[in-house]
């Protein structure tokens, strides 16, 4: 049978784009990590990767813990006043920047907080509570979406046969999920792994530093690009695994949460059910409120629309908007031929996962070491920039891309064929007004996303080139808290107006 | 015997009412265009939904109040009927004990359900590894070991092809008949009514319409909903079981 074959030249030129940015970033490295051999994996190198691991496995395992049974509650308990409201509140910290709810985290909990000198917010303790925060949302909403997917028959049948919370639970509930918690923890241990913001701000010190900060130091405080090279090799190994085993799990990227129509449950109606259950949605918003709570009362009284914030928001603003542009572009015409055919499919979906296999700071200490030789890096910063976001939100991109595509592939292909409509014209006239919302929601994940990145402008950041979230950071560390507090809400609405368009646009399809 | 007294329920913009009895060890079809309330019927005398007015009663006890598994009624679904990491013993078992924890007796009962159905040599088989039939089959000797005066059946061998449906159509029969069940069985298939049920309901716009003996239903003149959720074909000169001629 004659099929609709998209052209292919597009999707070589991504990868060649792909290839490049991974060789740059990758064989600098891997010459400078094999030149020094082991005597470069000191006891150092040790005691960062072991912290790593230890804060990864200890968030990853608090997030399970109180995401678990919130799923639970807000699956069984489907119609408690607010729940669509609280169900919001989740999307919020899988939208808002690292660095805006660090902020909101230091308000109170910080020394001089609401809650100050309950407990050292630097160091361990403080680093779990902001994974927490942000990962409980992250499990509750993945296993919710598994959760949701039982069908409305289990649950008349599990009433019919009176089977009581145990039982549902052995039979309904945890089949349901058990693959997915896999998935959701090792997704939750990578990001994680690789966390950037969160450990640079709250970490404090060597005692508590992870990979990808550690690589951060020494590029550009310590100047010491061996070191850096080495703690890259490190770095990439261990990510490079768990995205691939990720990835084999379902995917890493979650896409937008959607709200689901929930199928109707007749269990957990007694007292004693609904009792935990609202506990537990208790401890969860005892949880989230605060640091939001303090980070909208304490910003009101800080915004002051210096000449300083306008430059960072325009600058944040078109660095998003070139990022999200190239990360389409680069996205597309790999989606457009994995929706046909299987070979391309893999090769697509290991292609955009790209800054995840090598995370950011290791494929950064790469472009450095390339670039050095040649110009520096301070003329290039915008790009470098540019390029590190985009294929940062790769998989976000392609994941909401390849759905949509996937279906117009089965409603148009025929057609197409039969009237010779292909490329720019099929995009024009096809594509384009069919899947306005999810290239909209697709480009507007990815300028999220890059809104909300500390990790390029830190690597690749200078005195004169500062974006909103660079400037929180900065502000932070010149002791004037009060003006970060402002910038981080300046920044929090932006991301969140975005993000109010993005749940609109995922809603209805 | 089921009836529904006066009861009245909502959804949305419908409001649904239904005064209807169905007589001991009957056969009821119930079929009607889609949206018009044939699955919230079977939902209210199962306990799935409750109404916001009026009485549900099985054999003269109200069950109203009643949650689903007290009340002496086995349902099956469409699909989803199965649990699919248990086995299509485990699966039947169900029926006996929530807890899975059989003794003889009840293995024994299990057992003889799954042999019934013809299902005596694939027990240890997941419900994936068994084609949609014999999973309908696992349902109905869940059914059997419940052993629940009343059968309600929501469209239960749609998916399924003529001579399967056939068969199962006489499984349900026989143990109907033998076991001296009330079965309320929803359909889209004319021929379903009548191959199986000696009574028909034509539900409209959440209101029974006509509650009739199947053949007279069929071939009545008197209302235009039923003619028109029909269409052209006529079902009137076929006799009960007479599957030749068929739309």
């Amino acid at each position: 049978m004659i099929t609709y074959q998209p052209s292919r030249a597009p999707a070589y030129a991504a990868l060649a784009l792909l290839g490049l940015a991974l060789a740059a970033g990758f064989l600098p490295v891997l010459r400078m990590g094999l030149e020094q051999g082991f005597t470069g994996l000191d006891p150092y190198v040790f005691r960062v990767l072991r912290f790593t691991l230890l804060q990864a496995g200890l968030s990853t395992l608090l997030s399970l813990a109180l995401g678990l049974p919130l799923a639970r509650a807000l699956a069984r308990q489907a119609s408690f006043p607010g729940r669509a409201l609280l169900l919001r509140l989740l999307n919020l910290p899988l939208a808002l920047p690292a660095i805006v709810v660090i902020i909101g985290v230091i308000e109170v909990y910080g020394a001089r907080g609401w809650f100050g000198g309950v407990f050292d917010i630097y160091g361990l303790q403080g680093i779990l509570l902001a994974h927490v925060f942000f990962n409980v949302p992250l499990a509750a909403r993945l296993i919710l979406s598994d959760l949701e997917r039982i069908p409305a028959e289990s649950w008349k049948l599990s009433a019919q046969l009176g089977l009581g919370p145990l039982a549902i639970w052995r039979l309904v509930e945890w089949p349901a999920i058990r693959s997915g918690i896999a998935g959701a923890a090792l997704l939750i241990f990578l990001l994680c792994a690789a966390s950037f913001a969160v450990v640079l701000t709250l970490g404090g010190g060597p005692r508590a530093t992870t990979l990808e900060v550690a690589i951060y130091q020494s590029l550009r405080s310590d100047f010491d690009p061996q070191r850096a090279a080495m703690l890259s090799l490190v770095q990439l190994a261990l990510c490079a695994t768990l995205a691939l085993i990720a990835q084999g799990f379902g995917g890493l990227a979650a896409g937008w949460p959607v709200l689901h129509l929930q199928p109707k449950r007749y269990d957990g109606r007694s007292s004693t059910a609904r009792l935990v259950d609202s506990g537990i949605v208790l401890l969860a918003l005892l949880l989230l409120l605060p640091p939001l709570a303090a980070l909208i009362g304490a910003g009101v009284l800080h915004i002051s629309p210096t000449a300083l914030l306008l430059r960072a928001l325009v600058t944040s603003l078109g660095l998003g908007a070139a990022s999200a542009a190239l990360a389409f572009a680069i996205a597309w015409p790999l989606a457009v031929l994995a929706v046909r055919s299987e070979a391309w499919r893999r090769i697509a979906s290991i292609a955009v996962l790209t800054a995840w296999i090598v995370p950011p700071a290791a494929l950064a200490t790469g472009w450095f070491i390339s670039l050095i030789a040649y110009a520096g890096v301070s003329g290039l910063a915008a790009f470098l920039v540019i390029a590190m976001n985009a294929l940062m939100s790769l998989p976000f991109v392609a994941r909401v891309l390849m759905p949509a595509l996937s279906h117009s592939a089965e409603a148009h292909d025929r057609l197409c064929l039969s009237l010779g409509l292909s490329g720019w014209n099929r995009f024009r006239l096809v594509e384009l007004p069919v899947m306005k919302r999810a290239i909209g929601l697709s480009l507007v994940m990815a300028l999220i996303l890059s809104l909300g990145d500390l990790t390029a402008i830190s690597l690749f950041g200078t005195q004169d080139f500062v974006t909103l979230p660079a400037l929180i950071y900065r502000q932070m560390g010149s002791y004037r808290f009060d003006a970060a507090i402002g910038t981080a809400l300046v920044l929090g609405l932006l991301v969140l107006a975005f993000s109010t368009l993005a749940e609109r646009w995922s809603d209805t399809r | 015997m089921i009836a529904l007294e006066h009861v009245t329920f909502r959804y949305a913009e419908m409001e649904m009412r239904f005064d209807v009895h169905f007589p001991t060890a009957s056969f009821t079809a119930v079929i009607g265009p889609s949206g018009g309330g044939k699955s919230t019927l079977l939902n209210l005398i199962a306990g799935f939904e409750a109404p916001q007015a009026g009485r549900v009663l099985i054999d003269g006890m109200d069950v109203t109040a009643l949650p689903p598994d007290q009340r002496p009624v086995s349902m099956i679904f469409q699909d989803n009927n199965v649990f699919a990491h248990l086995d299509l013993r485990q699966n039947v078992a169900l029926g006996v004990s929530p807890s899975l924890r059989l003794d003889a007796v009840q293995k024994a009962r299990v057992d003889a359900a799954l042999a019934e159905v013809g299902l005596a040599a694939l027990v240890h088989r997941k419900p994936g590894e068994v084609s949609g039939g014999e999973r309908q089959r696992v349902a109905v000797a869940r059914a059997l070991v419940r052993d629940r005066p009343v059968l309600l059946l929501d469209e239960p061998f749609a998916a399924l092809g003529p001579a399967l449906r056939r068969d199962m159509l006489d499984l349900v029969r026989t143990m109907q008949k033998a076991r001296r069940l009330t079965v309320v069985m929803v359909t889209h298939q004319p021929e379903d009514a009548l191959a199986a049920a000696s009574h028909t309901a034509f539900l409209e716009n959440g209101r029974i319409v006509a509650l009739r003996p199947t053949a007279e239903l069929f071939a009545a003149e008197d209302m235009p909903g039923l003619k028109a959720y029909l269409g052209s074909a006529s079902f009137a000169s076929h006799k009960e079981g007479d599957w030749s001629v068929l739309s």
